[in-house]
C-alpha cells in the first residue's frame, strides 16, 4: 500500500494544504523566539516584531547565560539526579510486582499510581514543611527528593509493563536452574532492560527539567533550576524581550534535542502515562 | 500461586522503600493536607510563621468561606474558569489530534517529519511555551500583528489583558445548575441502563437523578450562598492561555490516536471496502468506534492536566492578572506568599477532590480489566 508512488489528486493536495497549516501554527511561535531572541534591545518594537532582525545579536544569548546559566547548571544536576534515583527504584518495583505477583499487588500498584496524578498543590504544604524540618529548605537535594518520590509511579508503570512482556518461561527457567530473585534480575531481567531505562530516563528527565511548583516553592535564589530562573526573567516588566526569548531557548535546548534525536522512545514514554500503554 | 517463598520476600522487600516514601508523601501529605484545610493556620497574619503558631479547629469555615464569603470571590471566579479552561482546552486537542492523525495515517511524504513538528512542543516546558506566547500576544504586537505581514490592519484583541466575560450566571444559582445537569446526566445513564436491560443500575440511577431534579426544582430556588448576586462567567483573557495549552498536548492527543489506528488490522479496513462501504462509512463504523476508548483516557489525562495547570498561566499572565487566574495558582500564592495556610490547603483539597473524581474510577476500571489476564 504505502510504496506505492504518489498519485496528486485534489483529495492529496488537500491533505499537504491542511499539513502545512498546521505546521505554521506549530512554528510561528518559534520564527517569533528566534526573531526576537537574535534582535538588539533596541531593535525590539512591537510594531516590527515579524520581521527578522537586521543585524544578529547573538549576545542575547550570553546575556541570558549570564543570568540563568547557574539555573541550567541546577537543573541538570537535579534532573540526572533524581532521575537515575527514580529509574533504579522503578526497576526493581517494576520487576517485582510483574514476576512476582502477591496478593493484593495490582491494587497496591494502583495505590502507587494516584501518586502520579493527584495535583501536587494538595501535598505542597506538608511537603514543603516535611523538606523544612530535614534542613533540606532551599537546598537543591530537598528539591530531588520530592522529585525522586513522585518520579517512582511513572517510572514502576513503564518498567512494570515492560517486563511484562518478558515471557514468565524465562523466569521460571531460571528458577528451576536453582536462581534467586537476584540473580533473576542480574541475569535475566536487568540485561534486557536497556530500552526500558532509555524510556524512563527519557521522559523522568523531560519531566523533572520543566516541572514548576516545587521548583517555586522548596528552593531558593541559589538553587532554583531553570524554570523558575526564566519565570523571574520574563516576568520582570523592565527587562527587554531578547532576554527572555534568549533564555526560553536555553532553557528549552536539552529536553528538544533529546526529542529530536530520541523521538522514539520519547513517545513511547508519552503513551506509557495513558497507564496501560 | 506458591506461598510465601524466600523470592517472595524479595519482592515485597524490594517495594517496601517506595510503599513507605509513597504511602507518607501521598497518603500522609494528604491527611495532613486535609486536616489543616479544617483549622484557622495562618488565618491570622501574626500566627502563620510563629515558631509554635496557636492552631484552632475550625471545621469546614474555610471551605464555606471559599464558596460564599464575601472576600473569596476570586476563588470562586477561578472555579469557573477553571471548568471552562478544561472543556475548551479538552475540546481543541482531541480536535486538533484526531485530525492531524488523520491525515498522517493516510502515509503523506515525510510523515516522520510532520510528527516531529507536531509533537515537539510536548518537550518543552509551560513555562518555555508560557514565555513565547505571552510575547505572541502582546496586545500590540505578536499575533495581533501578525495581519499586517500580508498587508491587512492589526487586529485589537486584548488576548491576556482582556477584561470581558460571557456567559455570566449568578453563582446563587450553582447549586441549582449542578444538580440540574448531573440529574439529567443520570437520567441519561438510567434511560441507557434501562434499554439494556441493566435492572439494578436503572433503578440506583433513576431514583438518584430523580431526587437531585426534585431537589433542583423545589428547594434548589430558594437556597442564596451569597447576599447579593454575583456574577461569573467565561473570561475571554482565557483564550489565549487556552491556544497555547492546544499548542503544547495537541500533539500528545495526536500520537495517542496514531497509535490508535496503527492498531486497527488492515483486514478490518479491507472487509469494510469489500462490503461496500464508503470512505466516509468506513470512518464512522468502524474506525471511529475503534477509538472511541483512546478519546476517553485522552479526556481523562488531558482533564486532569488542565485542572491541575498553573505554570502556564503564571509565565502568560503573571500571578496577579485575576481574570485568567485558576485554583491551582491561587493556592500557591495563598499558602506561599499571603501564608494562609489552611486556605491554600482547603484549596489544595478542592483540586484534589475535582481531579479523583476523574481519576479514580479511571484508575479501578483500568485494573478491573487487567486483573483479568494479570
Amino acid at each position: 500500500m504505502t510504496a506505492r508512488a504518489e498519485r496528486l489528486t485534489p483529495g492529496r493536495i488537500g491533505m499537504y494544504l491542511i499539513l502545512l497549516l498546521a505546521a505554521l501554527f506549530f512554528l510561528v511561535p518559534v520564527y517569533l523566539l528566534f526573531a526576537t531572541a537574535l534582535k538588539s534591545p533596541d531593535a525590539i518594537n512591537l510594531a516590527t516584531s515579524w520581521h527578522w532582525p537586521a543585524q544578529l545579536n547573538w549576545g542575547s544569548f550570553r546575556d541570558a547565560w549570564d543570568k540563568i546559566g547557574g539555573n541550567l547548571g541546577n537543573s541538570l544536576f537535579l534532573a540526572v539526579v533524581s532521575t537515575l534515583f527514580a529509574a533504579v527504584l522503578g526497576s526493581l518495583n517494576g520487576y517485582a510486582l510483574s514476576k512476582w505477583k502477591f496478593r493484593g499487588a495490582n491494587t497496591l500498584f494502583a495505590l502507587m499510581l494516584f501518586g502520579m496524578f493527584i495535583p501536587y498543590q494538595a501535598v505542597l504544604i506538608p511537603l514543603f514543611q516535611f523538606i523544612k524540618s530535614l534542613g533540606l529548605y532551599g537546598s537543591i537535594w530537598g528539591l530531588i527528593l520530592a522529585h525522586m518520590v513522585y518520579g517512582l509511579p511513572i517510572t514502576t508503570l513503564i518498567f512494570r509493563n515492560f517486563y511484562a512482556d518478558v515471557p514468565d518461561a524465562l523466569v521460571e527457567a531460571a528458577t528451576i536452574d536453582g536462581a534467586g530473585f537476584w540473580q533473576i534480575y542480574q541475569q535475566v531481567i536487568f540485561p534486557i532492560s536497556i530500552p526500558g531505562f532509555v524510556v524512563v530516563i527519557i521522559w523522568e528527565f523531560t519531566q523533572v527539567w520543566n516541572e514548576f511548583l516545587f521548583a517555586a516553592t522548596l528552593t531558593n535564589t541559589n538553587s532554583q533550576p531553570v524554570t523558575y530562573a526564566l519565570s523571574q526573567l520574563a516576568g520582570g516588566q523592565a527587562v527587554s524581550w531578547n532576554l527572555p526569548m534568549a533564555g526560553a531557548i536555553l532553557a528549552a535546548l536539552p529536553t528538544l534535542l533529546v526529542y529530536i534525536l530520541l523521538g522514539r522512545y520519547f513517545v513511547r514514554g508519552l503513551l506509557a502515562g495513558s497507564v496501560k500503554g | 500461586m506458591k506461598g510465601l517463598s524466600k523470592d517472595r520476600l524479595w519482592a515485597i522487600i524490594v517495594l517496601l522503600p517506595s510503599i513507605i516514601l509513597l504511602g507518607i508523601f501521598v497518603y500522609g501529605f494528604i491527611g495532613r493536607t486535609v486536616y489543616v484545610s479544617l483549622t484557622d493556620w495562618g488565618n491570622d497574619p501574626a500566627q502563620a510563621m510563629a515558631l509554635h503558631p496557636v492552631i484552632k479547629f475550625v471545621g469546614l469555615d474555610n471551605y464555606k468561606e471559599l464558596f460564599s464569603g464575601f472576600l473569596q470571590s476570586r476563588f470562586r471566579q477561578e472555579l469557573v474558569s477553571t471548568i471552562f479552561f478544561t472543556v475548551f482546552f479538552i475540546l481543541g486537542c482531541l480536535g486538533a489530534g484526531l485530525g492531524l492523525a488523520l491525515i498522517l495515517d493516510r502515509n503523506p511524504k515525510g510523515e516522520g517529519l510532520w510528527r516531529t513538528i507536531f509533537l515537539f512542543p510536548m518537550s518543552l516546558s509551560f513555562i518555555v511555551t508560557g514565555t513565547i506566547w505571552r510575547w505572541m500576544l502582546q496586545p500590540q504586537g505578536g499575533l495581533n500583528m501578525a495581519p499586517t505581514v500580508l498587508g491587512g490592519q492589526p487586529a485589537t484583541f486584548g488576548w491576556m489583558s482582556s477584561t470581558d466575560a460571557i456567559w455570566k450566571f449568578d453563582w446563587n444559582k450553582l447549586p441549582l445548575l449542578t444538580a440540574s445537569v448531573v440529574g439529567l446526566v443520570l437520567a441519561w445513564v438510567a434511560f441507557g441502563a434501562f434499554r439494556r436491560a441493566e435492572r439494578t443500575r436503572a433503578v440506583v440511577a433513576a431514583i438518584c437523578a430523580a431526587l437531585l431534579l426534585g431537589w433542583a426544582l423545589f428547594v434548589g430556588p430558594n437556597l442564596h450562598l451569597l447576599a447579593a448576586p454575583e456574577l461569573h462567567g467565561f473570561n475571554l483573557a482565557l483564550i489565549g492561555i487556552i491556544i497555547a495549552a492546544v499548542w503544547q498536548m495537541s500533539g500528545y492527543t495526536m500520537a495517542l490516536y496514531l497509535a490508535g489506528l496503527r492498531g486497527i488490522p488492515e483486514e478490518l479496513r479491507e472487509a469494510a471496502q469489500v462490503d461496500g462501504a464508503t470512505q466516509t462509512q468506513m470512518y464512522r463504523s468502524v474506525i471511529f468506534p475503534l477509538l472511541a476508548p483512546i478519546s476517553l483516557s485522552a479526556m481523562i489525562i488531558l482533564g486532569h492536566i488542565s485542572l491541575k495547570i498553573f505554570d502556564l498561566v503564571y509565565a502568560m499572565s503573571g500571578p496577579d492578572n485575576t481574570f485568567t487566574s485558576v485554583p491551582a495558582l491561587n493556592m500557591y500564592l495563598t499558602s506561599f506568599r499571603q501564608n494562609q495556610f489552611a486556605m491554600g490547603a482547603a484549596i489544595g483539597t478542592i483540586l484534589l477532590i475535582l481531579v479523583a473524581f476523574v481519576i479514580v474510577p479511571y484508575l479501578s476500571s483500568q485494573f478491573r480489566t487487567q486483573e483479568g489476564h494479570a
